[in-house]
């Protein structure tokens, strides 16, 4: 973790809504969490960047009260989940990466029902129930099965579902994973519009353009531990350059080609695919390029994204 | 955070108190089973009552059945025999593939844990669904028995009712515990095998036990199917006596207890990983 932006996140005047210091998970031998720092203040948007098996999911269960820390501590809403997860789960909302929704139910029964796991009248959770069906774009499917549903409606359904309690604290797994690009951007408009009612989103994701679209500040994981923090332009300034310059050649050539660029940029990444300039003037570097006489199947100039970054500290791309 | 209020905590998360936030859940599968479920527990009956009771009674009654019977017709021994079998079957039923769904296929009680519902809370709703199922098929069983003339005692046959209830979770309790750690379905034939078809076939349903080699009688008079078609038996034929049926009772009762805390860990191990 940089110190820079940990300060910026203890200097947040906003509450802390959760508090997670040196937080460990094990299951058996294995340690998917390796002693991570995390302060989430209230109205953040805050995520978890990472490949699979970068520890996000675990992180997420444990927020989630429903997994017990191993060791470290973690405070979610005040509250410890040792003692209080009941309390806790009963102000935040979970949407998990799989859909657990009721496939034999209506879509507005769905609501209901697991409202009434909160305790809420029927009257209140059916209330509720259309408000939220109107709010994923859902009314019309009301009455109809949720196996019914395309993929997007179902995520959209389990959003809705997920603030069934008007929760404190949003938890999102993986919110898009798996949906066609229209449906995600609907997802991502729906929780934009979250976000400026104030809700505080947290989410993990292996999609840089979902991280760099929603959230304020993220941390990226890898192998269990945080490997770098900050808001996304605050990342790529500090571990990228402005520009990227992606050169491609031939099958099997970007190896060799490596070599005779380097000069050109800050760093040089060679891919299975292209090689990537880091540089500050990727149209300056390309142009060299081709007054060296190398002569690239195409390039593309690029700014820096989160998948740069990712590519720097871990030295591989977010999805294999 | 003290020892002891950990403890105090934990204890806290065995008593559920949430349960009944799970009723509209429960009505919701109930709306959805309840044809099929009228359906078999309204036939059953017949057929069993109609192939055993009169079928095979025709033989036992003039034989030399009737008198290690204690005079009673083979249709009053058998019909409390076949209400606690079904009871135990009923309830294992719902204890095996149901459970095993809630996690692995529909996944229900996943999403329950992920509200302020906690495993115990799981447990006793799906403990109390079975209870009903029970309840409703002995109930349907019961006055089966009636139309068919096989009823001695009808008060004891209304307590037999709420003792199919115990027969029933003194199996389903552990089953459900058991269904919460397998992996697969592949371990439920295995149950149903050399589980289940035993333990009916020697619980004293068919035969009095007291007509089995002493130390295979005595493994009968340990599983709690035995005792709950004895007091079942007792009931119907009104030769009921107050200690021994307090022994059954509380022996059915102790094989709740042990399948409430059992399958209580069961699913906390499952759903808090």
């Amino acid at each position: 973790m940089t110190s820079a932006s940990a300060d910026s996140s203890s200097l947040d005047p906003r509450p802390v809504m959760i508090e997670a210091v040196g937080l460990r998970k094990s299951y058996g031998a294995f340690e998917a969490v390796k002693g991570i720092d995390v302060a989430v203040h209230r109205g953040e948007a805050f995520g978890f960047l990472g490949p699979n098996g970068a520890g996000k999911s675990s992180t997420m269960r444990m927020i989630a009260a429903v997994s017990p820390v191993t060791s470290g501590s973690l405070t979610i809403l005040d509250m410890d989940p040792a003692t209080q997860g009941s309390e806790i789960r009963a102000r935040i909302g979970v949407c998990p990466q799989e859909d657990s929704l009721d496939n034999e139910l209506r879509v507005h029964e769905n609501l209901v029902v697991y409202g009434r796991y909160f305790g809420l009248s029927r009257k209140v959770a059916s209330e509720r129930a259309d408000e939220l069906l109107a709010f994923v774009q859902l009314t019309e499917r009301a009455k109809v099965p949720v196996e019914a549903l395309s993929g997007g409606m179902k995520r959209r359904l389990t959003i809705a579902r997920s603030l069934i309690n008007q929760p404190d604290l949003l938890l999102l797994d993986e919110p898009t994973t798996g949906l066609d690009p229209q449906a995600r951007h609907q997802l991502w408009d729906r929780l934009f519009r979250l976000k400026q009612q104030g809700v505080t989103l947290v989410l993990t994701t292996h999609y840089m353009d979902e991280a760099e679209q929603l959230c304020d500040r993220l941390v990226v994981m890898d192998h269990g531990l945080i490997v770098a923090e900050g808001s996304p332009p605050q990342l790529i300034a500090e571990h990228s350059t402005r520009e990227v310059t992606e050169l491609r050649f031939g099958v099997g050539e970007h190896e060799a080609m490596a070599p005779k660029v380097e000069d050109l940029a800050e760093r040089v990444e060679v891919l299975p695919d292209r090689l990537l300039l880091y540089t500050d003037d990727g149209e300056a570097s390309a142009a060299k390029v081709y007054e060296r006489g190398l002569e690239p199947l195409s390039s593309l100039v690029r700014r820096s994204t989160l998948e740069d970054v990712f590519l720097r500290l871990t030295g591989r791309s977010l999805i294999d | 955070m003290t020892t002891a209020q950990t403890i105090a905590a934990r204890v806290a998360d065995t008593a559920p108190r949430l349960a009944p936030r799970l009723f509209d859940y429960w009505r919701t599968v109930a709306r959805r089973t309840w044809r099929g479920f009228i359906f078999t527990n309204f036939l059953m009956p017949f057929l069993y009552l109609a192939s055993m009771g009169v079928g095979l009674g025709h033989f036992v009654n003039n034989g030399s059945g009737a008198s290690a019977l204690g005079g009673v017709t083979y249709l009053s021994f058998v019909a409390p025999g076949l209400l606690a079998t079904t009871a135990l079957q009923t309830a294992v039923f719902e204890s095996t593939y149901p459970v095993m769904g809630g996690f692995k296929w529909h996944r229900v009680y996943f999403s329950m844990a992920a509200s302020p519902l906690r495993p115990a809370d799981i447990v006793a709703g799906q403990l109390v669904w079975t209870g009903c199922q029970v309840f409703l098929a002995c109930g349907v069983f019961t006055a089966v028995i009636a139309a068919f003339g096989g009823l001695v005692n009808w008060w004891g046959a209304l307590l037999a009712v709420g003792v199919a209830i115990l027969v029933g979770l003194a199996h389903g309790a552990p089953i459900t515990g058991l269904s919460s750690r397998l992996k697969d379905e592949t371990g439920f034939s295995l149950i149903f095998r050399l589980g289940l078809m035993p333990m009916m076939l020697f619980s004293g349903a068919f035969f009095p036990v007291s007509q089995l080699p002493t130390a295979i009688a005595w493994l009968a008079y340990l599983t709690p199917i035995w005792h709950g078609v004895d007091l079942t038996r007792h009931l119907t034929l009104g030769t009921a006596t107050f200690w021994p049926s307090i022994g059954h009772v509380a022996y059915l009762l102790a094989w709740i207890a042990f399948g409430w805390f059992y399958a209580v860990r069961g699913f906390e191990r499952r759903l808090t990983q």
